[in-house]
């Protein structure tokens, strides 16, 4: 065989492999859509649900969705921000930073669900703020601890190092130089990785199970210590676990779902990549 | 102007906050191992940690109970073998194609629609897998249920690749070019250029993105408990529903006493998991560092 | 003949990196109001010497000093607050470095740092210090606009505008023609020489002949080590030392 045909066969496979890798995204998408656009109305997306889920809508779920994202970025990104301005910032090469490094790498493997035990044994139980909003945001915040702390990072990092030494041969303390040289810069590429933090919170269903999800609650939660529905959960139970629903509001539950966690990433991804033609510098 | 006095301590108080929340993140850590602990161990009380990591037997609702996780750890590496046979070649394909081959444009593409697959909530992929995925299964073995290992691992084989696919192609850029250049200029094609110089090169960040993928899998929760029929049974083979480590702390978390043995061992099955997934992400983390260098 | 007061006092000053020595035993004093040019090979401790002067050094996390600088008699590392320091010894890069924002914030950005809001005095500090690095006429109409549309030369009176805002004593230029054309690299030598009627300047350059142009008094490094210091004229018609002949008449570079 010439060189020629085994690099035209092997470069089809690979071209083979990658298709089979981002197809199923379309597919997916597809199979998702044609099934549960026909459940989408607006009674289905702004009513309560009725009869044991059976009939009504899932606002309660969307509105608990987005009250558990919400409340997992208030915690996260000031801390996240906070934490990555000390890795590039104030740290020198030492054991503390290796240790913090190392801690980040380790909170961004641990299991979703071991999160949820995490949660339930120190938000729900130790503290005794029972299943609740405050539990299950707290619990999800910690989880997207990491994604906020990378994507900080890196925008930190990808700021010209002379931006800081001309801030401080000027006069500017510490601070000062990352308050107005470094900080605004850096905003795209924070706000990008906040973004996706928040995709990834409105999927998750594991952290959520015993911290604060519920699955039938016919009213909207009134506080930060009320359990509430949400879209993830949701989809779980009414696929898994009860019977007679019809199959266009699983889809259409599942589409919903899908919808808001892909316009998040779309959103994140038509940011970073402005923001990269855009620069001044 | 404000004063210096003032201005000084509202820096300093900012500058040990930021030093602080860097100190959070190994504080976090601990924490978390040390609550799993702390709800986990009363379990070691009555059994002991062999009968636990290596009892054949898991009947959490038995009178006696019985708490033997082998079961589990064996469906866990059954469902995560066989995602990794799938996942590996062809996320290792697919990010040598797009860092070498691809086209500018393309490249830009298929690497947004990556990230997309990743971005899938996996109860929506565990949706879609048990309701495709598992019929066609069942219908194509003959078997009483569609949702067995096989079905696991091609599902969960999704959620590796674009985990794989990004990791590894991040090595594969990195590469310095005068590699490829020095290459091409001995007269190497492009494919002979990609496979023996740039793959061989970028060895330490591939393995690492497999590892990162296999972390991915093994701490894989909701989409396993929707396709691989939830049986806590020693598996004898692919076709057969199994029972994952993951899976069974989320399915009977509900249903089991607070601070009871069954509540205990759930939170022991977290501690295991823990640890394997630190030490996957541990190993993973040096070889990326070998790679960077 | 009474000696001119000292601007800046050097004394036994040594700078390591890690293991590396790069500047060594150095005793040096630096006269009011006079261009006093460093010149020397690369790596003769000619740019850490001038970042000793603003405690610039500092940001570099190995490096490590000994001996003692002082700035009209004060130590400038145990009698002065660094960011005081920094306002009274302001520095020119060799590269143009504006920041990504408009030229009016650009020249009064250390002023905000220092606290001052009041719109009027920002006002004057521009038009006086654009005025004396003679880029007010070229700008005055367009102060908003971004710093970064500037031209090359431009952009560096602009950095010199930027340090004049704050009225310094001490103003340091490294190598601050080297990325520009001859006709900018004289307008900013005319500038340097009317400049020094107000302020004292350190300029490190590596052309020689820029040395002799405007330099007050010259100063030769080699190697981490001041090799000699004297008058101008005297080092380039009789210099003490045959490596700094050497050097002068291109024998190495």
């Amino acid at each position: 065989m010439t060189t020629r045909l085994a690099q035209k066969i092997a470069f089809a496979v690979l071209l083979l492999a990658t298709l089979l890798v981002v197809l199923p995204v379309l597919i997916i998408l597809l199979i998702i859509v044609a099934k549960g656009a026909s459940a989408i109305s607006w009674d289905f997306l702004f009513s309560m649900p009725r009869d044991g889920m059976t009939a009504g809508g899932i606002l309660p779920a969307i509105l608990g969705t987005l009250y558990l994202v919400l409340g997992a970025i208030i915690f996260a990104v000031p801390l996240g921000v906070m934490a990555a301005v000390y890795l590039v910032e104030y740290s020198s090469d030492n054991w503390l930073s290796r240790l913090v490094k190392l801690s980040i790498v380790n909170l961004a493997g641990v299991p979703s669900v071991v999160y949820g035990l995490f949660g339930l044994g120190i938000f729900v139980t130790f503290f005794g703020f029972g299943a609740s909003i405050l539990s299950g945001s707290l619990t999800l915040g910690i989880m997207i601890l990491p994604v906020i702390i990378t994507s900080a990072r890196e925008a930190l990092e990808s700021v010209p190092r002379h931006f800081r030494t001309v801030s401080l041969s000027l006069g500017a303390s510490r601070w000062q130089t990352i308050r107005h040289s470094v900080l605004p810069h850096a905003l795209p590429g924070i706000l990008t990785g906040m973004i996706l933090g928040l995709g990834r919170v409105a999927g998750e269903t594991a952290p959520i199970l015993f911290t604060v999800a519920a699955f039938y609650l016919p009213r909207l939660p009134q506080s930060v210590f009320d359990q509430t529905m949400a879209l993830p959960y949701h989809l779980y139970v009414i696929s898994t676990q009860v019977p007679g629903i019809a199959e266009n509001v699983r889809y259409g539950t599942a589409l919903v779902l899908l919808t808001l966690v892909l316009l998040l990433n779309l959103a994140a991804i038509l940011i970073r990549s402005r923001f990269r033609r855009k620069k001044k510098w | 102007m404000k004063p210096i006095r003032v201005h000084k301590l509202k820096e300093w108080f900012i500058e040990k906050s930021i030093l602080l929340s860097g100190i959070f993140s190994v504080f976090f850590v601990m924490l978390i191992f040390l609550f799993l602990l702390r709800e986990g161990f009363s379990l070691f009380r009555g059994e002991s940690v062999l009968d636990f990591l290596f009892g054949k037997s898991w009947y959490p609702i038995s009178d006696p109970p019985r708490f033997g996780i082998l079961p589990l750890i064996l469906g866990s590496l059954l469902v995560t073998l066989g995602a990794a046979a799938i996942s590996v070649p062809i996320g290792i394909a697919a990010a040598l194609y797009i860092a070498e081959i691809a086209p500018r444009r393309l490249k830009e593409i298929l690497k947004a629609g990556i990230e997309l697959l990743a971005a899938i909530p996996s109860v929506v992929i565990g949706f879609i897998g048990m309701i495709t995925l598992g019929p066609w299964i069942k219908n194509l073995f003959n078997i009483p249920t569609g949702l067995t290992a096989l079905t696991g691992s091609v599902t969960l084989a999704f959620m590796a690749m674009p985990t794989i696919v990004s990791i590894a192609e991040d090595a594969i850029t990195a590469v310095p070019r005068q590699y490829r250049e020095a290459a091409i200029a001995m007269g190497a094609t492009k494919w002979q250029t990609t496979w023996r110089i740039v793959a061989r090169a970028a060895r330490p960040g591939m393995l690492a993105a497999v590892m990162l993928g296999i972390g991915r899998v093994i701490g894989e929760t909701m989409a396993v408990m929707m396709v691989t029929g939830n049986a806590a049974i020693i598996p004898t083979s692919f076709l057969q529903p199994v029972r994952t480590l993951t899976a069974t702390i989320a399915a009977e978390m509900g249903e089991s006493v607070q601070g009871g043995p069954h509540y205990a061992a759930l939170f022991a099955i977290g501690i295991v998991l823990f640890v394997i997934t630190f030490l996957i992400n541990g190993v993973a983390d040096i070889y990326l560092h070998r790679s960077r260098r | 003949m009474v000696a001119p007061a000292a601007k800046f006092s050097i004394r036994a000053f040594h700078v390591h990196y890690d293991q590396l020595s790069a500047l060594r035993d150095l005793d040096l004093d630096i006269r009011a109001n006079e261009i006093f040019t460093v010149i020397g090979p690369a790596n003769s401790g000619k740019t850490t010497f001038l970042h000793s002067l603003n405690r610039l050094i500092d940001l570099v996390p190995v490096s490590r000093c000994q001996g003692e600088i002082s700035l009209d008699g004060v130590d400038i590392r145990r009698g002065l607050e660094i960011e005081v320091l920094r306002r009274k010894v302001g520095i020119v890069f060799a590269l143009p470095l504006p920041l990504p924002i408009s030229i009016f914030e650009n020249v009064v950005y250390g002023l905000r740092m220092q606290g001052i809001r009041d719109s009027q005095r920002l006002n004057d500090a521009v038009e006086r210090s654009l005025g004396e690095s003679y880029l007010w006429e070229e700008v005055k109409d367009r102060l908003r606009t971004p710093a970064m549309n500037l031209s090359g030369g431009q952009q560096q009176r602009l950095c010199m505008a930027r340090i004049l805002a704050g009225q310094p004593d001490v103003l340091l230029f490294d190598e601050p023609t080297s990325g520009l054309d001859p006709i900018a690299t004289a307008r900013i030598e005319e500038t340097l020489l009317i400049l020094k009627e107000k302020y004292t300047i350190v300029l490190v350059t590596n052309n020689v002949s820029q040395a002799a142009r405007v330099g007050d008094r010259t100063a030769f490094f080699l190697m981490g080590d001041m090799i000699e210091v004297s008058d101008t004229g005297k080092m380039f018609t009789t210099p003490a030392d045959q490596r700094t002949s050497d050097y002068i008449t291109g024998k190495f570079g």
